[in-house]
């Protein structure tokens, strides 16, 4: 089956006054129809950022972006906007991606204007479908973002990213801002939606806990770089990467009885301005070599479909 | 066992607000002993970072604050601010969220903490400096003589954090308020301030309060745990018992909504409805119209919280009802 | 579809008498209430000018000049005879005209301005700012004085003068809040659903950026007025025979000292209803503070 989105190499540099910051560094991954693949990793790896490119929001250099076979700067005009109907995204902070002044059946509804021109009832009535697919009812359309609380102003978000019908959603961190109980509600939504609708998802997200309860393929990234692909169960088990590894350590399990499994490791994230000359997660690793302080390693493909960017993966040589 | 070292005895903060009071806590007991870890979690409205302010005397006002408070035998409510202030930072002393937002950004690090301790104690700019140095070892932050002059902006997260903690260290105070101090942090970096926090009460029998929503780290930290739900603290215990067989049904169903590693793809079951707003509460218990054991008597009573042995309390009516708990509940 | 029910509830208390509301809103903002209800009072002078008036203000009678204020003549008289109450009744409607007319037209102008400059950044920024600072480097009165003097004298001419030098501050206020408004996250949820840059600006950067011009409009009114009344006084503003706060203390001012009367009232006017604006702009300025829960 043809990739749905097909990102080849992209990288965004940043000119700053002390230097380049390479906040992007050379990622390629696909994303195949009614797939839900997750790209992880902590503050600062570049996630958030290719999420904005593939918008259109900020421009990557080098590299391609191709969506269902078109290059996405090829395109314009007409084209552009028949992209951005079937490419949506849903924000991390549903206090401030909706609009404080306007009511949640022009927030729905702003989508369905700019695409297709609809007003009046017919505009309302897709409105009401799309807040009745998120749980919403007719009489929340009059009211404001700040009469919500945090899920439900998710659920409107959500509504809105799907009020356009897209093939494929790209979900950023968006769960983090809400809490605990409600973030169940909002993961199970975007399930069923998932599989009523036949989405793709591209979600974003540091919280592994969540990304394995709703994703199929994850996407490991370190620094600006992806470090580690694979099958969520397969990834998470058995993980390549010792910085998988690490993040997967760093994770405190519920199990009380299990806290020494708990391990963190030292130092912190490479200066970007400054940043190492072979493999970024080298300083922090215990299995580093001489070699992998040289040269950065690249994504290799194993004979399974896993890749992994490391000259000393895990469970190879030892355990 | 021995005085506790935090001993919260029927805390109520209200807010009062025009034509209605929100009601932050309602009648909250809890008590952290010396050396212990306390975990207190809940969701957003649950009160703990408002109860967790109430024992430095830090309510702000128009927030009213009524019950005990007991610091290391030490009245905290109702005292005046002159004499609160001698006793933040030498006995308790608190750590925040968002560190960057704790620290003034027109001084150095290292000068702001020691601004803070020779305020507490008479000694010169040197002294002050080698104790502040001492207390960056203690928190493992690299190159203390380098970082002291460092400004907060050029410290990350996890270093702003480790520079909160020694802040709070200085006066060498013996409870640890830390209120939701990982939740701003990666991963990462919040299993090195779990580990740190617990060598600390460990190494120098320090007690702490630790606020969370995260129950992962309650578990990876905590020797208690208090479970806090709409103002007031609704199971109670030690942290296996309280998170391997829940007697709440809120604490239950928390612990069912969480995704944890290793459940693989699995629908969570999630809690219906939303956190009531606590300025117009139902009468009975709180979390009654979210509850499927929720019975009549629930509706027209608040449950108190009552003793099932082993130090565990709960505030519930069904507590018996509670479906068949096995060993396997957490993966 | 998941069957969550996220039920809405907003269980009202019960509602707080209307007596109990306004008694708690006087208290904790008396300044702000007096502001307004002085403000009130002269609007109502001024819209009711005829009716409050107690005699014809242009009326010239000579064997009635320079009299005291007395029970036939609140404010006395002028130098023509004319009842100088009567005179500050109309006044009120000049004035209040000047504040509306120089503050909008400054809104008008600079809000697009400012909008535009902090949209797009850039060059369009540094055009349009450069283009504003040139306004902004007169000292305040001396841009007005140098326009009227081109133009000629006269109240309409001083409006435009006002209007003109005031705009780069609002352009400089809007382009602020347009800054701090572009980096929301529903601004970029809008470009990314392809909503025109017309349409986000209009839509979406204006109705949450217009708090501070709003504010600021409010506490300028106060200083059109006395800009206004400033230009009348040393001649260059409203001419005779305009009735005008302003130009009526200046025609008397050489009287001043034996019939204190003529000079003292139009000023005071000038003094009470710049200060009302100015506590009734505070007050608004405190209100619209989105730290302050209980407004919306």
């Amino acid at each position: 089956m043809d990739a749905l989105l097909s990102v080849d190499g992209i990288s965004k540099m940043y000119q700053t006054r002390h230097g380049v910051i390479r906040a992007v560094d050379n990622v390629s991954f696909d994303v195949a129809p009614g797939e839900i693949v997750a790209l992880v990793g902590e503050s600062g790896c570049g996630k958030s950022t290719v999420a904005l490119t593939l918008l259109r929001l900020i421009a990557h250099d080098g590299g391609r972006v191709m969506f269902e076979g078109v290059d996405l700067d090829a395109i314009g005009g007409e084209q552009e906007r028949k992209l951005r109907q079937d490419l949506s995204i849903v924000f991390q902070n549903p206090y401030s991606s909706l609009n404080p002044r306007m009511r949640i059946r022009d927030i729905v509804g702003e989508p369905l204007r700019t695409a297709y021109g609809l007003r009046g009832r017919a505009l309302n009535d897709r409105v009401r479908q799309h807040l009745g697919d998120v749980g919403l009812g007719a009489e929340h359309m009059n009211r404001f973002p700040h009469e919500f609380s945090g899920g439900q102003r998710q659920r409107i978000a959500i509504a809105r990213a799907l009020a356009l019908e897209p093939k494929l959603l790209i979900l950023d961190e968006p769960t983090a801002a809400l809490d605990v109980s409600v973030q169940a509600q909002v993961l199970n939504l975007l399930r069923d939606l998932q599989r009523r609708l036949g989405l793709s998802y591209l979600m974003i997200s540091h919280n592994l806990a969540t990304v394995e309860s709703i994703a199929d393929r994850v996407l490991v990234m370190y620094f600006g770089r992806l470090v580690e692909t694979g099958p969520v169960s397969e990834v998470f088990d058995h993980p390549r990467h010792p910085y998988t590894r690490a993040l997967l350590d760093s994770v405190p399990s519920i199990d009380p009885r299990h806290r020494d499994r708990l391990k963190s490791i030292e130092g912190e994230l490479p200066s970007p301005l400054n940043p190492p000359p072979g493999c970024a997660f080298a300083p922090r690793c215990a299995r580093a070599s001489a070699r992998c302080n040289e040269v950065a390693p690249t994504l290799e493909r194993h004979v399974d479909g896993r890749q992994v960017a490391c000259y000393h993966p895990l469970g190879q040589d030892d355990a | 066992m021995s005085r506790p070292m935090l001993s919260v005895n029927g805390l109520s903060v209200d807010f009062p607000e025009l034509g209605r009071t929100v009601q932050a806590v309602r009648g909250c007991d809890l008590e952290v002993g010396e050396g212990e870890i306390m975990g207190l979690v809940g969701e957003s409205g649950s009160g703990k970072s408002v109860t967790a302010m109430a024992c430095l005397g830090l309510v702000p006002p128009p927030g009213q604050v009524r019950g005990e408070i007991v610091l290391d035998g030490f009245q905290v409510v109702g005292r005046k601010e002159s004499e609160l202030t001698r006793v933040r930072g030498e006995l308790a002393a608190m750590i925040f969220q968002n560190p960057g937002k704790a620290l003034n950004p027109f001084f150095t690090v290292g000068r702001q903490i020691a601004d803070v301790l020779k305020h507490h104690r008479a000694i010169n700019d040197h002294a002050a400096r080698e104790i502040v140095l001492g207390a960056f070892r203690t928190v493992h932050l690299p190159d203390p003589d380098i970082t002291f002059e460092k400004y907060p902006h050029q410290l990350s997260g996890g270093q702003l954090q480790r520079a909160m903690i020694a802040m709070a260290l200085t006066c060498e105070p013996k409870l640890l308020i830390a209120d939701e101090p990982t939740t701003a942090l990666d991963v990462t970096i919040q299993a090195q301030v779990v580990v740190l926090l617990r060598e600390l009460a460990a190494t120098r029998g320090l007690s702490i309060l630790f606020i969370t929503h995260d129950l992962g780290v309650i578990a990876a930290l905590c020797d208690r745990v208090a479970v806090m739900y709409a103002g007031t603290v609704v199971e109670q215990g030690p942290v296996a018992d309280v998170l391997g067989r829940p007697l709440h049904p809120y604490t239950a169903k928390l612990l069912d909504s969480v995704p944890k590693l290793g459940m693989g793809k699995a629908e969570l079951t999630a809690i219906p409805g939303q956190v009531p707003d606590m300025g117009s509460l139902p009468p009975g218990c709180a979390f009654q119209p979210r509850c499927e054991r929720a019975s009549e008597q629930c509706r027209q009573h608040d449950p108190v919280a009552r003793s099932f042995g082993g130090g565990r309390l709960a505030a519930c009516f069904h507590v018996e009802d509670a479906p068949e708990l096995g060993d396997d509940r957490v993966a | 579809m998941t069957a969550i029910g996220d039920e809405f509830k907003r269980t009202p208390v019960s509602e707080p008498s209307l007596a109990l509301v306004v008694r708690h809103f006087v208290t904790s903002h008396v300044l702000f209430v007096v502001g307004a209800v002085v403000f009130t009072v002269i609007v109502i002078c001024a819209l009711f000018a005829p009716w409050v008036a107690t005699h014809d203000p242009i009326a010239i009678v000579f064997a009635d000049k320079l009299e005291p204020p007395s029970l036939d003549h609140l404010m006395g008289t002028d130098s023509l005879g004319r009842d100088i109450f009567s005179r500050v009744m109309f006044g009120a409607r000049t004035s209040l005209m000047v504040g509306v007319v120089v503050t909008g037209l400054a809104i008008l102008i600079g809000l697009p301005i400012g909008l535009l400059s902090g949209y797009f950044g850039g060059r369009v920024d540094t055009v349009l700012m450069r283009f504003s600072d040139v306004f902004l480097a007169f000292p305040p009165l001396l841009l007005p004085i140098a326009i009227t003097a081109a133009l000629g004298s006269g109240l309409i001419n001083a409006m435009f003068a006002l209007a003109v030098s005031w705009f780069p501050w609002y352009a400089r206020i809007m382009r602020g809040s347009v800054i701090r408004v572009k980096n929301e996250l529903y601004i970029s949820a809008a470009r990314a659903m392809g909503v025109s840059h017309t349409r986000t600006m209009i839509r979406h950067v204006v109705p949450n950026a217009l708090t501070p011009v709003v504010v600021q409009g409010s506490m300028d009114f106060g200083y059109t007025i006395l800009a206004a009344a400033s230009l009348s006084f040393i001649g260059i503003g409203a001419q005779p025979p305009r009735m005008e706060w302003g130009l009526m203390a200046a025609l008397s001012r050489s009287k001043f000292l034996d019939f204190w009367w003529t000079v003292t009232f139009p000023g005071l006017a000038i003094f009470v209803t710049v200060l009302a604006v100015n506590l009734l702009g505070d007050g608004i300025r405190d209100m619209l503070d989105p730290k302050h829960k209980e407004f919306r």
